[in-house]
């Protein structure tokens, strides 16, 4: 075999094994995205729960609460940014990283200090790269959200929301995030988590389904205080759900493609090698056919 | 005696859904039963166990803290984590 051929044959074999990786990750990427929506899906009763008895306390209480309480002058904001751990997943990461630095762009130019809080390896290589600075990392779980990280994550953003100022604390917090639309499209989004604007627009009650006067206890102040971080966890966790299900949506779609290319390649290099070997039997057709020709005008 | 429509939802899931009698929860303020016609209520509970009353038999589950709400005869209870093994 020639040296030309021998190299087309050793792409083909190294494009195969590539596409059996990639098909694989497809495989499993599609596996665990139904799996993903459906922890969104069950994760919801709970948060539905919870926007219901938060919107009943807020309605039927005049009360103010620290964490919905709208400051005037803002000085810090916290951001954080939902990205991924592992790459391999298209532009899944970098679009939200392109959208906080959005965000951040933004902040800063109405004169606020902004705090990141990162999520996801991805993100956090990306800062440490910069060697920018950051206020604290969650990693490792991003296609497995738990609900106790969520936790983690709104106590410490809730405890930074309620610090006073001059000792660090932050005037808002903002969430950015992938938004699961469908298996096709998920989009970059911000939300501004705290302070909270209760009543969400997510569930708007039934017209006839008035919410009933609630007696509290021991006190609507302290069902409040309850309902609240509890209230900003749930809307995490939510993020985060969508997140790792846009993630693996995201994976699979690139993992497809990249399938799909390999086959591309193996069928160019085939050719290619085809070609090669056909141009290598013509030759030496020739060289015989010539050799004999000499011979024959020899003698 | 009409009955309760009750409802146990942790974060990751909903646990469990029937009706039932009678439901007895522990509040901040001390243990708390339900009974059909009660009014609304949003209670804010502590780690303890709730039981779900049905007929002659009661469903215990372990909740760490989390808050309760009765509306017309429909009880939700909410709890960041529910321990449901002894719930048939």
């Amino acid at each position: 075999m020639g040296a030309q051929t021998r190299v087309y044959r050793q792409r083909i074999r190294a494009v195969n094994s590539t596409k059996k990786i990639t098909r694989a990750m497809e495989l499993i990427a599609a596996s665990r995205v139904v799996k993903a929506q459906q922890r969104v899906r069950e994760s919801s009763p709970y948060a539905r729960a919870l926007t219901r008895a938060v919107s009943a306390v807020a309605t039927f209480s005049n009360v103010d609460h620290p964490l919905t309480t709208e400051k005037d002058d803002v000085k810090r904001a916290a951001v954080l940014v939902i990205s991924s751990d592992r790459g391999l997943a298209g532009a899944y990461s970098s679009s939200v990283i392109r959208e906080s630095e959005k965000l951040i762009g933004e902040l800063r130019e109405q004169g606020k200090e902004v705090v990141p809080y990162l999520v996801g390896r991805k993100a956090v290589s990306y800062y440490k790269f910069r060697k920018r600075e950051y206020a604290q990392e969650w990693t490792g779980f991003t296609d497995q959200p738990t609900f106790e990280i969520a936790r983690e994550i709104g106590e410490t953003l809730v405890a930074r929301f309620v610090q006073p100022e001059d000792e660090g604390g932050v005037d808002e917090v903002h969430v950015v995030f992938t938004r699961f639309v469908n298996m096709v499209t998920q989009e970059p989004d911000v939300i501004r988590m705290l302070p909270l604007e209760v009543v969400e627009g997510e569930e708007a009650p039934e017209p006839d389904d008035v919410l009933p006067l609630y007696e509290f206890e021991p006190s609507a102040e302290q069902v409040l205080d309850a309902l609240l971080p509890k209230y900003v966890s749930a809307r995490i966790f939510n993020c985060l759900l969508q997140a790792a299900a846009s993630e693996l949506a995201s994976r699979q779609r690139a993992m497809k493609s990249a399938t799909d290319n390999a086959e591309e390649l193996v069928k160019k290099y085939t050719r290619l090698a085809n070609q090669a070997r056909q141009a290598e039997i013509t030759q030496e057709i020739s060289e015989i056919v010539g050799g004999a020709s000499a011979l024959a005008d020899a003698s | 005696m009409s009955s309760l429509q009750v409802e146990l939802v942790a974060a990751d899931r909903k646990v469990w859904e029937g009706e039932a009698d009678m439901v007895q929860a522990r509040t901040i303020e001390g243990e708390l039963g339900i009974l059909p016609g009660h009014t609304p209520l949003l209670g804010v509970l502590v780690e303890g166990d709730v039981r779900i009353s049905t007929g002659g038999s009661t469903n215990v589950a372990t909740i760490d803290n989390g808050f309760l709400s009765v509306d017309r005869d429909k009880v939700i209870i909410v709890a960041e984590a529910v321990d449901a093994s002894q719930i048939g």
